[in-house]
């Protein structure tokens, strides 16, 4: 144990650089998040993250933000266990019929202001999934959704890029 | 000798791969149920279709797979859940999909359909549902100062969603049930009708963190219906992947179980560990998870110099660090005392229902699809099985650490070994067969059953996760543990939910 830890402190962090984040998805973003939000939630954000139906392969590419080589929280972003703790929402998967009264719910539950990040294609618009008698296509169904972070699933490099878009036009100038 | 002498009126089924298929009578079916219950058998899947029945069973510890067919006109078939219960949840997906009825099962309610879908058994008849959703009874528990809690199906941490209700006296769990099908996509009403392009897609996207095994599964099952052998570089390749993901996987549950004892070090750790991997499987074949590169016939990227260099340096890497993660594991005495002992399962219980994987493994049941019934290229390779007796959470952390180094042993071989070649080979087009294959995921065997119409497309796959035979015996083996513990047990299983709800 101890030599773990003191191994920690003498090496160099594994953390790397933030992303540039990109242009058109950034004003994509700007149309969405007020200034009055700005003021109020400072340099930091509550995520509450929502499978929505996903296959989970979307989940596994979120939890890797949290390690080592990402470390999402030196952004200042967090993940919360209640949507009353949340600014944004994190929805993967189709949204499935089965979990739409979940969802929905679970938006209720979060204060204002909030955001609806929408995540993987099938989020977007139902994926593979489209057309199923079980599943809606996509987040924006159910939802006003205000960002739209691609991929099958994305990788957590695209979803740091779309998470520190939002942050940086929730934080006051 | 006949394969399955217990049956007397049973027809063999032409064109049906690798194992026979039987059409068998009521009374059959029943004797069939009567070999389960007495553990002779074990069940490996029961699936529906608009007007029959099937079931796939081992017969003894290893002595053949077979599957029964019961053709059910008045959409009637004798339950057999009623004698075995690993067949109860089966029988309930069967009814809500295809509208079938599972005479004499004791527990009546649905099990995938939450009334949400606005059609009820969508894949037998169709008909339109009435809006509202009746409320789902939970089964009861009666005693003195007995409360209840309710989990889900939005959770605290980031995991799939599911329901779990607890009865529990002050601190100590009396009753846990599941419901689970909130990740209910429709998957096998997608399939019907798909091209075999974006079938495999769909296989690849039943369970995000087993793409590579569900994937490989179906094609495996795809191609023993089209009589199609894929390339031996093929064959290497996807062994070299389904590794790979063993390996990721394996190694974020054993953080993951040692997190939710609030041991966050090893959890760090493994996390970076796990990173590299995905890393070395981007760099080897163009995707973190993999997915998407399986296909009937091969694969659909080939591995260059300078990946399996990638690859190598992982296995370094792993094998540099993992073994101090271990230490560390053994070492410390608090998070000992909250694995040793904690949720443990029953062998008994484990070989009832036939429970696959590190779940099975740990509590005694030495089974493993790529040992037996085996599939190449596994004939070739030397790895080691671990079995252990305890059945608690310690013993499943226990059977992933031997895994990953079975895994780690696994790679070096594969790429030691690695033939040249073509690594597809195109399918032949349209046959009307029917293919059933196992393959050993991460979690355990995953059946594949596909049915091929005559213009090539697919006329029905079924894909049985692991999970389907390891989620109610959590039920048992969290019964008389502390509230508390249950992310632990919960963790130590880590069932399926997509996978599982298809
Ligand atoms: S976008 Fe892809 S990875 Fe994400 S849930 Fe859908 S199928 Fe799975």
């Amino acid at each position: 144990m101890r030599r773990t830890l003191l191994e920690g402190l003498l090496h160099r962090p594994l953390s790397e650089p933030p992303p540039a984040v990109d242009a058109a998805e950034l004003e994509a973003v700007a149309r969405a998040v007020g200034v009055a939000a700005r003021a109020r939630l400072g340099r930091s954000l509550s995520i509450r993250e929502i499978d929505a139906g996903s296959c989970n392969g979307c989940e596994l590419e979120i939890v890797a933000l949290g390690n080592a080589f990402y470390d999402l929280e030196r952004f200042g972003l967090r993940f919360v266990a209640s949507p009353r703790h949340a600014d944004v929402l994190l929805v993967t998967g189709p949204v499935t019929h089965n979990m739409r009264a979940a969802l929905l719910r679970t938006w209720e539950a979060t204060p204002d202001p909030k955001w609806v990040v929408a995540v993987g294609a099938c989020a977007h618009d139902g994926g593979e999934f489209a057309g199923s008698y079980a599943c809606e296509r996509g987040v924006g169904a159910v939802l006003p959704v205000d960002l739209v972070i691609q991929g099958c699933p994305p990788t957590p490099l695209a979803l740091l890029q779309g998470l520190l878009g939002l942050l940086a036009l929730s934080s006051p100038p | 000798m006949p394969i399955f002498p217990e049956l007397r009126a049973a027809t063999r089924v032409e064109g049906h791969h690798p194992w026979p298929r039987f059409v068998v009578d009521v009374a059959s079916w029943r004797v069939a149920g009567g070999e389960l219950a007495a553990g002779r058998w074990t069940l490996l899947g029961l699936w529906g279709e608009a007007d029959s029945v099937h079931m796939a069973v081992l017969r003894g510890e290893r002595d053949a797979i077979g599957v029964l067919s019961l053709p059910c006109a008045d959409r009637r078939f004798p339950a057999l859940g009623a004698r075995h219960a690993p067949a109860i949840r089966l029988e309930r997906a069967a009814q809500d999909l295809f509208g079938l009825v599972a005479e004499g099962l004791a527990d009546a309610r649905p099990w995938l359909d939450h009334g949400a879908w606005g059609v009820r058994a969508p894949l037998g008849p169709g008909e339109p549902a009435a809006e509202a959703a009746a409320p789902y009874p939970f089964l009861p528990a009666e005693g003195g100062a007995l409360h209840q809690i309710a989990v889900g199906p939005v959770h605290a941490g980031i995991i799939e969603p599911g329901h779990f209700r607890f009865h529990a006296d002050g601190e100590t769990v009396v009753r846990l049930e599941e419901r689970l099908g909130y990740t209910h996509k429709g998957t096998e009403a997608l399939m019907q009708g798909a091209d075999l392009a974006r079938a495999a897609r769909l296989a690849g996207r039943v369970s995000g963190d087993s793409t590579v095994a569900c994937a490989l599964a179906f094609a495996r099952a795809v191609e023993a219906a089209l009589g199609l052998a894929p390339p031996p570089r093929a064959v290497w390749l996807r062994a070299l992947m389904a590794e790979l993901e063993r390996l990721a996987n394996h190694l974020g549950d054993v953080g993951a179980v040692c997190n939710d004892a609030s041991f966050a070090i090893m959890n760090a750790h493994c996390a970076v560990l796990r990173e590299r991997v995905l890393r070395a499987a981007s760099q080897g074949f163009g995707h973190r998870l993999m997915m998407d590169r399986v296909v009937p016939g091969g694969v659909a990227a080939d591995l260059d110099a300078a990946g399996a260099a990638a690859i190598t340096a992982l296995v370094a890497a792993v094998r540099q660090r993992f073994p101090r993660l271990v230490e560390l594991y053994d070492n410390t005495a608090s998070l000992q005392d909250r694995v040793v002992g904690t949720g443990r399962l029953d062998p008994a219980l484990a070989r009832q229902f036939g429970c696959g994987g590190f779940v099975g493994r740990a509590s005694g049941r030495d089974f493993d699809a790529r040992r037996w019934p085996g599939y190449p290229p596994y004939d070739e390779l030397r790895f080691t099985v671990p079995v252990r007796e305890e059945g608690d959470v310690n013993a499943r952390v226990w059977i992933r650490i031997a895994e990953i180094e079975a895994s780690l042993g696994l790679i070096e071989q594969l790429l030691a070994g690695l033939p040249a070649g073509d690594v597809r080979a195109p399918a032949p087009h349209g046959a009307g067969t029917e293919g059933a294959a196992l393959v050993e995921g991460f979690r355990g065997d995953i059946l594949a059953w596909v049915r091929l119409a005559a213009d090539g497309t697919i006329a029905r796959c079924h894909l049985r996760d692991p999970s389907w035979f390891q989620w109610p015996v959590l039920e048992a083996a969290v019964d008389g543990n502390i509230v508390a513990d249950f992310p632990l047990c919960n963790k130590s299983f880590n069932c399926a939910y997509s996978g599982h709800d298809l």
